[in-house]
């Protein structure tokens, strides 16, 4: 690989000072950033390590309810810590990748990537999550902006991630079996003031929300409220794992499937 | 250069590295550890894996830096203090679990880690815990006979 220079911060404060630097590059658990660099897809001359700021680890309850996960936690830790309290963000965090990239990857550097295929920008759309930085809260309905694209700032950190558990939901996953990220991923989530509906891996322009499905599930939480809707093939990503139409297709399967699984 | 210091297989080391170092290279070309293999230096295959403070991580997608304070446990730290086989690698040779023998230190690594949460794992947990290592050769079967083996051993 070539050279570059890593530094590795013990608080926001300093992380944020560090990558003022031009080409200064934030580095989370790597699984992403590192494979990236060896290929030369990112070339940062400077990588500023978030794993040891402690302030940025860890699960906990949120004083306004719900809760609060560290941007620097892996999602080993999210499977175990939010098992009881929200099982489908669990499941969903358990799914990514394989155990020992799981170990490594974080939710924050998920979320900063915005991987058009990732299952956390899903999990974080259909919560309604509030995406926290070193300088404001994100909703997540004006965080995720397009293809690897969010409203991050340069330089700016997420620190931390606040969910409301919802009543149910679910997360389906219809793996690609080669990279394990979605294929198509939806997860359906139901609060007391309505139903959000997220799909990841279809659209050519990241996560999405599926408001005709949010609307029908509004009416009638059931998986035969949302079988005649069908999202439009155009805008959706097609490749040699699956077709826009074949994607158009399982979005819908999917999302009954997780309705019939809250 | 910086200077990292950790304990591998519970001996301290320490080295100069870069930053651009990954801990598989520090343990490989340093450390002269050469049990840990790279396979696909992508973060794919698992012939890398080892254990950073007692979680299995890829070791190709990880820098040496990062590791600084911590605790590796590398293949070579899995035979018992006699120098004879551990376990799960007895298990391995047992049941045939190997053939080329490219993936067998990451498979072993792997295994150690998911007997250490859960001591008797179903097939079928055996098998999705081994999404992260690819061999080209065994066809799995027996290596999830030996570590299934190696959980009854245990």
């Amino acid at each position: 690989m070539y050279d570059f220079e890593l530094v590795k911060p013990s608080s926001v404060a300093d992380a944020a000072a560090a990558l003022g630097d031009e080409d200064a590059q934030a580095l989370s658990g790597g699984q992403t950033l590192i494979p990236t660099m060896k290929q030369r897809l990112a070339m940062p001359s400077k990588l500023v390590s978030l794993a040891g700021i402690e302030e940025m680890q860890g699960v906990a309850v949120s004083a306004v309810g719900g809760i609060r996960i560290g941007a620097a936690t892996t999602h080993a830790t999210v499977a175990k810590e939010v098992a009881g309290s929200y099982p489908a963000l669990a499941a969903l965090a358990d799914g990514i990748g394989d155990p020992a990239v799981r170990n490594r990857g974080t939710i924050g550097g998920s979320l900063a990537n915005n991987d058009p295929s990732a299952c956390y920008p899903c999990g974080t759309l259909a919560s309604g999550a509030t995406i926290n930085t070193n300088k404001r809260a994100i909703a997540a309905d004006d965080f995720f902006v397009g293809l690897f694209e969010t409203a991050l700032e340069e330089g700016e950190i997420i620190t931390s991630v606040d969910f409301p558990t919802p009543s149910a939901a679910n997360y389906q996953k219809f793996d690609q079996p080669a990279s394990r990220f979605a294929l198509v991923g939806v997860m359906v989530a139901k609060f007391d003031d309505g139903v959000r509906v997220a799909v990841t891996g279809a659209s050519e322009s990241g996560v999405f929300r599926w408001s005709e499905a949010e609307a029908a599930l509004n009416g009638n939480f059931s998986a035969d409220a949302v079988a005649g809707l069908s999202v439009s093939a155009d805008g959706l990503i097609s490749d040699m794992h699956g077709s826009a139409d074949y994607r158009a297709h399982l979005v819908g399967v999917l999302t009954m499937r997780a309705v019939a699984a809250c | 250069m910086a200077q990292v210091s950790m304990t591998v297989n519970g001996k301290a080391v320490s080295g100069e590295v870069e930053g651009r170092t990954l801990l598989v290279q520090f343990l490989r070309d340093q450390l002269r550890l050469t049990g840990t293999h790279v396979g696909c230096d992508t973060g794919q295959c698992g012939a890398c894996v080892v254990h950073v403070d007692g979680e299995a991580v890829k070791a190709c997608n990880m820098f040496a830096g990062e590791a600084d304070g911590a605790e590796v446990t590398t293949i070579e730290g899995m035979a018992n203090a006699d120098g004879s086989l551990g376990t799960i690698q007895q298990a391995f040779q047992d049941h045939h679990g190997l053939q080329c023998g490219f993936c067998t230190p990451g498979m072993v690594m792997s295994a150690a880690a998911l007997l250490k949460d859960n001591p008797n794992p179903s097939e079928a947990e055996i098998r999705e815990y081994l999404e992260g290592n690819i061999c080209r050769c065994t066809g799995y079967h027996n290596i999830v006979k030996a570590i299934q083996a190696a959980s009854d051993a245990q």
